[in-house]
């Protein structure tokens, strides 16, 4: 029996062979894929091992808005936003399981300490044994500016039930305050148990959708604050604010029996005003006629100049703008016929900021902000500043960018002087601010009897000391009611005095 | 009368120890070989119990970030149960083979080790340093390594030659049978677990899983069954195709047993258990008979079987379905990674993160592995040694196997050959079956590791057949002139 006993050996032998030789396959040279698979949760406890970054709004020495504190867990931090509800949806939120979002997403790599920018600490990790926190992130936020702008919407005086605020810097693209509402609070959607899903369910179902960030992914009709981008363009058509236009009380476009009428009968009964008038006043016919005196090119030209059609526009940081956070397209909607000439009647709605036309808000500060920039359009970001775990050394700056040319300075300095005249004479007078030179314009929905105008209140608008640009602004309140443009108005004011506030005055 | 040419007092008494009385040996006056041997098996041993404080040491400089005193008490234990049993070899086995205990204890050891790690990481961080000895799944396994340890030493002390156990062949036969059976006929409530019905369920707290014991009985009536057969199987044949074929109706025998693991597959939905018991008797039967067409029937029948359960499992489904299932989840565990797919993913995920050199011992997050406990077991260690420490381990199981396979070829009488070979193939079978399983290089089935998972049925029965291996071992190599056991 003998002989047999050996075969038997050989076959066990062959069988370990195959297990070892398995082993090999998936230890080996599968062990990558699957030690970073989706699937295992120990990638997860591998990032809770290292203290996450600090994120941290622009004033220096204020409290950070997102921090990692020690537990006695299996994941070793819980992360936690002081800020709460404002900063929600610039900063988002690091989920055990599932994406991140917002800045937590996009400057993962900083924060989490795998950049390969803090290469030199994981190295000294290796030999000290010990977990060096993650990088900090320093934003572009002004502090002030951004709780102004959250609590000003949450507590809307006209009860409008969503809405969002955006400030900008105009002479860098520095984004100074972010907010959309309503909004969410992000701490229970980081817990470490089975809540943080629970939590994340009930917003989802939530009404009025408070995970959506509506300054960046919502798009509304602009309204009256689109007779701006009207007057850049007729400003381009060797036209000037003194420029003579038919106004009126109704003016009826040429293949259409619809008439467009004012706010009020009392807006611009005259039949002739300046463009300058025209836009102080907010006279909807002026703007009709003289939106199809220009035609379609022209207005389309003009509102890519200033950023419209631009889908591939992302907001984080500027070494890597193909990251960040994904900024929905604004558009004209259709001002031709099917044959390719101007369809006038569409025009003419179209360039009172109705029809079909749709911006973000930032898209509307990015043009209040490009106007007080002599028209050089930079290009928004959010991350100022990236630095290592001990909060000093340097690992990224900002460099600001132009994005575009958008109109000549001279248009821009003529827009300006009638955009002033809106804030000092005409319907924006809410957002004066003491010792500044405030231009701007507002925008209401119910403008016009269109029903799918809805009722915006909008606010676009600008602030300058001593010819400098200090910030700009826009603010859309949603289902606003009566006065939303007034409202919007004076929260930009707030906003930009809060700007004003942080820089110290200046 | 006394003549001058007669051994000298002096001779005689120098010679007393070499003599035939001396095959009753004691602690003190041992044979020089046997004693040679059991020193060596005691080295062996003290290596072992070394290497498994080391591992509780890392274990616990890994998770508590210090090593307190308490690593000490498992070691002590086990060492204090494995010395017991050397003392035992001593006495009743004193030529068995060295290697044998050690290895064992070894990893017997590390199961322990591993499992008592597992507990420390359900333990809040706060509690950790003061786990008691025998808590949890660690220091339940130390109770039954005691209780597995001492049935080893019992079967030694009392079962003097391995052939006595042929005398009780039928006996144990029936009694396999029925034990592989009675999972099968008993309510579910009684018999399953995860799916499998395996088990005998007293109360909530106490369970054994009687196919572990029914593998020695059933491999015990093999041995002794084809002993007395093997001449009129291997002898009465037709030659088809180049390849004697066995006469109709001498497959009687094979046929049952084939049916039986069949019915093990089918209604106690466990193709492992059913693969070893069917390779066990195919692989007895070709050794006792020597004829190769016993591997190529068995083959096919084993083979035609499970693909025939498959096709079944789409076609009819009922008692098929769960054996279609574990099929699906090995082609693609990835395809419900949450669902069916979830065991199998996160025990090839433990694996691969451990990668070639492991996280080290109590640095992983073993526990992410579902059934790490039992099944899973290789798995989860896996994640703390690596690629070296598990291809350690199969180096572990690899030596027990061929120190059977050797005290097989070296025995003198039939059926020792055929028990020894069995036992040592069936522990191969079942190391390949779990093990294969778990790295998905075969359809995942429900096994225990032997000697690591958590369990007493399955480490009493191991120790048991350990100590069947030692008995037949040491009438392998007592040498003749000691009186050891005749031809």
């Amino acid at each position: 029996m003998n002989a047999p006993l050996r075969r038997v050996g050989v076959v066990v032998m062959v069988l370990f062979g195959l297990l070892f030789a398995n082993l090999n396959w998936v230890q080996a040279y599968k062990g990558n894929d699957y030690r970073t698979s989706p699937y295992n949760g120990r990638v997860q406890i591998d990032e809770y091992d290292r203290q996450r970054g600090y994120i941290m709004v622009s004033n220096p020495g204020s409290k950070p808005i997102a921090l990692s504190t020690a537990t006695k867990n299996n994941l070793k931090y819980l992360r936690s936003y002081p800020g709460g509800a404002a900063y929600a949806h610039v900063i988002g939120y690091k989920p055990v399981n599932g994406t991140a979002t917002g800045v937590e997403q996009l400057e993962n790599d900083i924060l989490s300490g795998t950049s390969d920018k803090l290469f030199a600490d994981r190295l000294r990790d290796i030999f000290t044994g010990s977990h060096t926190a993650g990088g900090n992130v320093t934003l572009t936020l002004s502090k002030t500016a951004q709780d102004t702008a959250y609590e000003q919407l949450v507590k809307n005086k006209i009860g409008a039930k969503s809405g969002a605020v955006v400030a900008l810097d105009p002479n860098t693209g520095a984004i100074l305050a972010l907010a959309s509402f309503p909004s969410f609070d992000p701490n229970p959607l980081v817990a470490h148990d089975a809540k943080a899903s629970d939590a994340y369910k009930r917003l989802e179902g939530q009404a009025g959708n408070p995970l959506l960030n509506r300054a960046l992914q919502e798009t509304y009709p602009p309204a009256s604050t689109f007779k701006v981008l009207v007057s850049a363009a007729a400003l381009s058509a060797n036209r000037n604010p003194d420029t003579p236009l038919l106004a009126g009380p109704g003016y009826q476009a040429p293949g259409t029996t619809h008439i467009i009428r004012n706010a009020t009968s009392s807006t611009c009964p005259q039949e002739q005003m300046t463009l300058k008038e025209a836009l102080t006043v907010s006279c909807n016919t002026a703007f009709a006629r003289l939106g199809v005196e220009l035609g379609s090119q022209r207005l389309n030209d003009t509102a890519r100049a200033f950023g419209f059609y631009d889908d591939s526009l992302r907001v984080g940081n500027l070494s890597a703008t193909d990251r960040g956070m994904r900024v929905e397209e604004s558009v004209l909607g259709p001002l031709t016929t099917s044959s390719g000439g101007d369809d006038k009647p569409n025009i003419a709605i179209s360039s009172i900021g109705l029809n079909e036309v749709r911006v973000t808000p930032l898209q509307n500060a990015m043009v209040a902000a490009a106007i007080a920039n002599d028209c050089s359009q930079m290009r928004p970001y959010l991350v100022e500043r990236l630095v290592g775990p001990d909060l000093t050394t340097g690992l990224y700056a900002a460099a600001p960018k132009e994005l575009r040319r958008s109109c000549t300075a001279s248009e821009a300095a003529q827009l300006r002087e009638m955009m002033v005249s809106v804030v000092e004479n005409g319907t924006g007078k809410k957002a004066q601010i003491n010792g500044y030179v405030v231009g701007g314009k507002t925008g209401t929905g119910t403008a016009d009897e269109e029903a799918n105008a809805g009722s915006d209140g909008w606010f676009i608008g600008f602030a300058m000391k001593d010819g400098r640009a200090v910030a700009a602004v826009a603010v859309i309140l949603d289902d606003a009611g009566k006065g939303g443009s007034g409202e919007a108005a004076r929260i930009a004011g707030l906003v930009m005095k809060g700007v004003i506030e942080d820089k110290g005055g200046k | 009368m006394t003549t001058p040419h007669t051994a000298p007092p002096a001779a005689a008494a120098a010679a007393v120890p070499e003599t035939p009385a001396a095959a009753k040996p004691s602690l003190l006056r041992l044979d020089p070989a046997a004693r040679r041997v059991r020193r060596t098996e005691l080295w062996l041993l003290l290596l072992a119990m070394a290497m498994v404080a080391g591992y509780l040491a890392a274990v616990e400089a890994n998770m508590l970030d210090t090593v307190t005193m308490d690593f000490w008490y498992p070691v002590g234990v086990l060492t204090a149960v494995f010395l017991a049993l050397h003392v035992v070899i001593r006495l009743r086995a004193p030529f068995a083979d060295p290697v044998l205990v050690p290895t064992v204890a070894l990893l017997n050891g590390l199961g322990v080790a591993f499992l008592r790690r597992l507990d420390l990481g359900r333990a809040k961080i706060d509690d950790r340093p003061e786990l008691a000895i025998f808590a949890g799944d660690g220091g339940k396994q130390l109770l039954w390594t005691l209780i597995a340890v001492t049935g080893a030493m019992a079967l030694l002390w009392f079962v003097r030659d391995h052939r006595e156990v042929s005398k009780y062949a039928w006996t144990l036969g029936l009694a396999g049978i029925v034990l592989v059976l009675l999972p099968a006929v008993l309510p579910s409530s009684v018999s399953e677990v995860n799916g499998a019905k395996l088990w005998i369920r007293f109360g909530s707290f106490f369970a054994i899983q009687p196919g572990e014991f029914a593998k020695l009985m059933l491999l015990a009536f093999f041995a002794y069954y084809l002993v007395r057969k093997r001449e009129v199987l291997a002898l009465a044949s037709r030659r088809f195709l180049g390849i004697d074929f066995p006469r109709g109706r001498d497959l009687g025998p094979v046929i049952v047993v084939w049916a039986m693991s069949l019915l093990v597959l089918i209604f106690e939905k466990d193709l492992g258990t059913s693969l070893l018991y069917f390779g066990m008797f195919v692989v007895t039967l070709y050794v006792a008979t020597e004829r190769v067409s016993w591997l190529i029937i068995g083959l096919v029948l084993f083979f035609g079987g499970a693909v025939l359960a498959y096709l079944l499992a789409g076609a009819v489904g009922g008692p098929f379905t769960n054996f279609g299932q574990r099929v699906e989840i090995w082609l693609d565990p990835f395809a419900e990674p949450y669902d069916r797919g979830y065991q199998l993913v996160q025990s090839m995920l433990g694996l691969g993160t451990g990668g070639m050199f492991g996280t080290g011992p109590g640095a992983g997050n073993p526990l992410l592995v579902p059934e790490v406990r039992n099944d899973f077991i290789f798995a989860g260690m896996g994640e703390e040694i690596g690629l070296f420490g598990l291809t350690a381990m199969l180096a572990l199981y690899l030596l027990v196997v061929s120190r059977g396979l050797r005290a097989a070829l070296a025995v003198r009488d039939s059926f020792g050959k055929l028990l020894a070979g069995g036992l040592a193939f069936t522990l191969a079978l079942q190391v390949f079956v779990i093990i294969g399983g778990v790295s998905k290089l075969i359809p995942l089935t429900g096994q225990t590791t032997p000697f690591l998972s958590a369990g007493g049925s399955s480490l009493v029965a191991n120790w048991l057949l350990i100590a069947l291996l030692l008995r037949i071992s040491d009438a392998a190599r007592t040498p003749a002139s000691t009186g050891g056991v005749r031809r």
